[in-house]
């Protein structure tokens, strides 16, 4: 029991600074790309005037340090400073976009997961048969397509041709949970059909690993029920790599999200920040950025302190 | 001739692949031939349905769709084989030197390289190019950039297994530098695993390019490229219109196929393993 709290311990502090790193990056990395931000966004006929103004806004004239920290210290407090396209505080811009960010991501989460593990699971049970090979020549194209492709495909199906969902999905607070599902349906289905392709053949992957060992091998021999040799013997050993992809392809979705939002003009923090990227508007951006890294390195973290869990023997690397 | 022999004993789905891919390459060395309009000419009305003028109709500005595709094959093929190459060169370049070095070079490296990688890549990228800015150039250097660091992982870790050899122990003991260990001992013993995973690479920069542009980040208009055609033409598809479909189409046809053929290599190097 010491050994996984200290290794859960150690864990937590390498992500927490790895998001420090990622913070400092997204921070200093503004300053040490060429080109000077204050001239970017102003365009080249800004006078010297409007430059220095416009530098002591985004405080370019104080030493770096000092700033990073001010900014950080800021971040943790939820102040995230003002945009510069339209003078509104960051916070308010962010808050309900992240919230629907999240709902997007889980909702799509929710559909997918089992989906996928089940189809994994069948796959690797019945590896050769035409429904495998169905499945994996279905899973290589999935994943060879372009977000914006299933995107546009489920468009023109189910909302233009069929008039079943919106093909905008506008979603306010006035809205009932239901509604903002139906507006929220063909999204999650989009990155339903991505994330889903990436698990299943991860799974499949694992589990065929797993069906691939001595000692499955051996309670076969031993004339064990196949049954009882997948759930007593096979699935124990298996949820430690299926957790694993899971927690992992959540990661993927939180940032897959982004284009998704874009193709479906969705109020969330993804298109804030493809937004802000083409207006340059480089507060929001960096506020954004780090909260989308976060939250992927969080869940990155996540993965890997399941999977120890779930698997005691990680906790004793045999290298050593 | 070893590869014509290769070929014959070829699966069916990596033949296929190799057509798919075929069909884009010619698509973009022969772009002006092919291409019955310029790139840029305005030849009719918006989005007018296919006809024996337009094999398949117009875009939002009126320009001939086919014409668009096929330079569109051509600009976003380059791009991302540039990019691709360029990756592939700073990445195997350091990670053969960690490999080689061993020691303090490849553990402050390999930490480096970590962090990059718990980054997610488009968000990094993004932030990259809201501040250089969106110009071809920058948008191949951020991509490299980002790529190589998955480069970097493999090449350190087959170059690691191959620093250990004798011949490479033979080499630094005749005094051998490190230049002439890297391209004379490591790299040839290197190439088959790097090459499957250059199709791989293609394939994500490829979808991350077109992606960048689909956001209206990546290469700008009035340059054709499959990604941004799919952003311009969004528009048409509620009138039920389904212009954008063709150049995502392309961009999932390019995709398929070089998969396909990386499958069938992933294959023969692992020797059928499942």
């Amino acid at each position: 029991m010491k050994d996984i709290i200290t290794m859960v311990a150690k864990r937590l502090g390498l992500g927490f600074l790895t998001i420090i790193v990622i913070s400092v990056l997204i921070f200093l990395g503004v300053e040490a790309l060429p080109g000077d931000v204050a001239t970017a966004i102003l365009g080249q006929e800004a006078t010297p005037e409007t430059l220095a103004a416009f530098r002591k806004e985004l405080k370019l004239d104080l030493a770096p340090h000092v700033r990073y920290f001010a900014w950080l210290g800021d971040f943790m407090k939820g102040e995230l400073g003002k945009s510069l396209a339209n003078k509104r505080p960051i916070a308010d811009l962010i808050g309900w976009r992240f919230a629907n960010t999240i709902f997007l991501a889980s909702t799509a989460a929710v559909i997918s997961v089992p989906i996928a593990i089940l189809l994994g699971l069948l796959a690797a049970l019945y590896r050769g048969s035409w429904f495998d090979n169905a499945i994996s020549t279905s899973t290589l194209s999935a994943i060879s397509f372009p977000e914006f492709f299933i995107a546009y495909i489920l468009i023109a199906l189910l909302s233009v041709k069929l008039i079943i969902f919106p093909s905008i999905s506008n979603i306010n607070d006035q809205m009932s949970f239901w509604q903002k599902i139906h507006a929220i349906i063909l999204p999650s289905l989009t990155l339903t059909f991505i994330v889903t392709a990436h698990m299943m053949r991860q799974t499949r992957a694992a589990i065929i690993n797993v069906l691939a060992s001595s000692y499955i091998e051996m309670a076969h021999l031993k004339g064990l029920k196949r049954m009882r040799v997948i759930v007593v013997h096979a699935f124990p050993n298996a949820l430690s790599p299926v957790i694993n992809v899971v927690a992992l392809n959540l990661a993927y979705l939180v940032v897959g999200v982004v284009i998704v939002e874009v193709v479906f003009v969705y109020p969330g923090l993804g298109q804030l920040l493809v937004d802000s990227v083409s207006k340059r508007d480089i507060p929001v951006v960096q506020a954004s950025g780090l909260i989308f890294a976060a939250v992927y390195v969080s869940l990155n973290l996540l993965a890997d302190i399941l999977s120890i869990l779930s698997n005691p023997r990680l906790l004793h690397p045999r290298s050593k | 001739m070893a590869f014509f022999k290769l070929l014959r004993q070829s699966p069916l789905s990596a033949r296929i692949g190799i057509a798919m891919v075929l069909i884009n390459v010619i698509a973009a060395v022969f772009t002006p031939l092919i291409a019955p309009y310029g790139e840029t000419e305005i030849v009719g009305d918006v989005w007018m349905p296919s006809s024996s003028e337009n094999y398949l109709g117009t875009d939002h500005l009126g320009r001939d769709l086919f014409t668009r595709l096929v330079y569109g094959a051509r600009n976003t093929i380059v791009i991302a084989f540039v990019t691709t190459m360029l990756s592939f060169f700073i990445g195997s370049l350091l990670g053969f030197f960690a490999a080689t070095l061993g020691g303090w070079t490849e553990l402050s490296l390999s930490r480096v390289i970590d962090i990059l990688m718990a980054f997610p890549t488009l968000i990094f990228a993004l932030i990259a190019l809201s501040v250089v800015g969106t110009s071809v150039t920058a948008l191949i250097v951020v991509i490299a950039v980002l790529d190589s660091t998955r480069v970097y992982r493999l090449s350190r870790a087959v170059a690691m297994d191959i620093a250990v050899m004798e011949f490479v122990e033979a080499a630094r003991l005749r005094g051998e530098r490190i230049w002439w260990i890297m391209r004379k001992e490591i790299l040839p013993n290197a190439m088959p695993p790097l090459v499957a995973e250059f199709g791989l690479r293609f394939c994500f920069v490829f979808l991350f390019i077109a992606a960048l542009s689909f956001l209206g980040l990546g290469i700008q208009p009035p340059t054709a490229d499959w990604g941004g055609m799919v952003r311009e033409n969004a528009g048409a598809i509620t009138f039920g219109i389904l212009t954008p479909l063709w150049p995502a189409g392309a961009i999932a046809f390019l995709t398929v196929g070089v998969n396909l053929i990386v499958d069938w290599f992933l294959q023969l190097a692992s020797g059928l393993k499942d």
